[in-house]
């Protein structure tokens, strides 16, 4: 009984000393960070080559690409910059990012979605379409 | 059987080496101020997303105005974007240092970091006095007041950041590696990150795809 009592009471102490050391924050390094640094110059490079290059002809298509290596970008970011992962806070900051991202979305989509009809309603030549819709 | 000693008092527990008061199984954070500080992001997040959609929405409302493919100058944006992505790199040897506790390098990683974001503010006052020099100015259009609204707010985060990084450098030279400092940095860790996540939405949204035929 007793050993197990040593065993319990040093694993505690250990735990604490563990927190205050980092703080509960990952460990940062330059293996890390270089990753990340370099993924970013590369995923920042492409999409510029591609608008001040005109590589492609359709607007769209650059719009949709770059708008891919952006959200690519922020997720790289989040990994190699921001530390997230599931475990940081016991999960808390990544129930948080979550939630921000659901408003996000929720906001940027639902804002287009609606202003675009507006603006598609509240043109004077397509009023008598708009009558007859049921 | 330990466990059901636990909840008697300290005093009556003679010999007994370190008595424990919590579970053992839950990780309590010793202070929330990170925990804290991610929420403030997050909520920084949600002003940056009503400016994106304010920008999504009246971005090509020119009124007759000049349009993003006349105003913008992709070769300055893409300058501004490798300040701020290197001072995001410096900054993180910054925190690898201060994991070393080598104190001068910490101050040297910090210092270059704030050069950066100062050469950043500087190129993006110069962009912005370009602007208004030939006339697009915020009243202009709608499209120039979200632009205005969406990179000046972003710029303002970076200066209060400059701010503060100047402010804890300060700190960290009178008081060294004490553990309010420490915090404080990742905290403007966090901050300065955040802010290069925001301008990756920045320059792709308003700038590279507002130069689109």
């Amino acid at each position: 009984m007793s050993t197990h009592n040593d065993h319990a009471a040093h694993g505690g102490h250990g735990h604490d000393h563990h927190d205050h050391e980092d703080d509960g924050a990952a460990h940062s390094t330059v293996k890390g960070y270089m990753t990340g640094f370099i993924l970013s110059v590369i995923l920042t490079a492409i999409p510029f080559w591609l608008v001040m290059g005109n590589v492609f002809d359709k607007s769209s298509t650059t719009a949709f690409v770059v708008l891919a290596f952006a959200a690519v970008q922020i997720v790289v970011h989040m990994i190699y910059f921001l530390h997230m992962n599931a475990r940081s806070e016991n999960g808390w900051t990544m129930l948080a990012l979550i939630f921000t991202v659901v408003i996000v979305v929720i906001t940027l989509s639902g804002s287009l979605w609606v202003m675009y009809h507006l603006n598609h309603n509240m043109m004077p030549g397509l009023m008598h379409e708009t009558h007859k819709t049921p | 059987m330990s466990d059901t000693t636990v909840l008697s008092p300290a005093g009556a527990m003679t010999g007994h080496p370190d008595p424990r008061f919590h579970v053992q199984g839950e990780h309590h954070p010793e202070n929330g101020t990170l925990l804290g500080f991610w929420l403030y992001l997050m909520s920084d997040c949600l002003v940056f997303a009503c400016l994106f959609a304010i920008y999504a929405v009246v971005g090509r409302n020119f009124a007759a105005g000049p349009s993003g493919a006349d105003l913008f100058d992709l070769k300055l944006v893409a300058i501004n974007t490798a300040f701020l992505l290197l001072s995001s790199i410096t900054y993180g040897f910054a925190m690898i240092e201060m994991q070393r506790k080598r104190m001068r390098a910490t101050l040297t990683w910090l210092a270059i970091t704030g050069l950066f974001g100062a050469c950043f503010i500087a190129v993006e006052l110069y962009e912005f006095a370009h602007l208004i020099h030939e006339g697009a100015v915020p009243q202009r259009s709608a499209f120039l007041s979200s632009f205005f609204a969406l990179v000046g707010t972003h710029g303002l985060h970076v200066t209060f950041g400059l701010v503060w990084l100047v402010v804890l450098m300060v700190q960290l030279a009178q008081r060294g590696f004490i553990a309010e400092n420490r915090r404080r940095l990742m905290c403007l860790s966090m901050f300065w990150h955040f802010l290069d996540v925001v301008w990756i939405g920045v320059f792709t949204f308003v700038y590279l795809m507002g130069v689109l035929p």
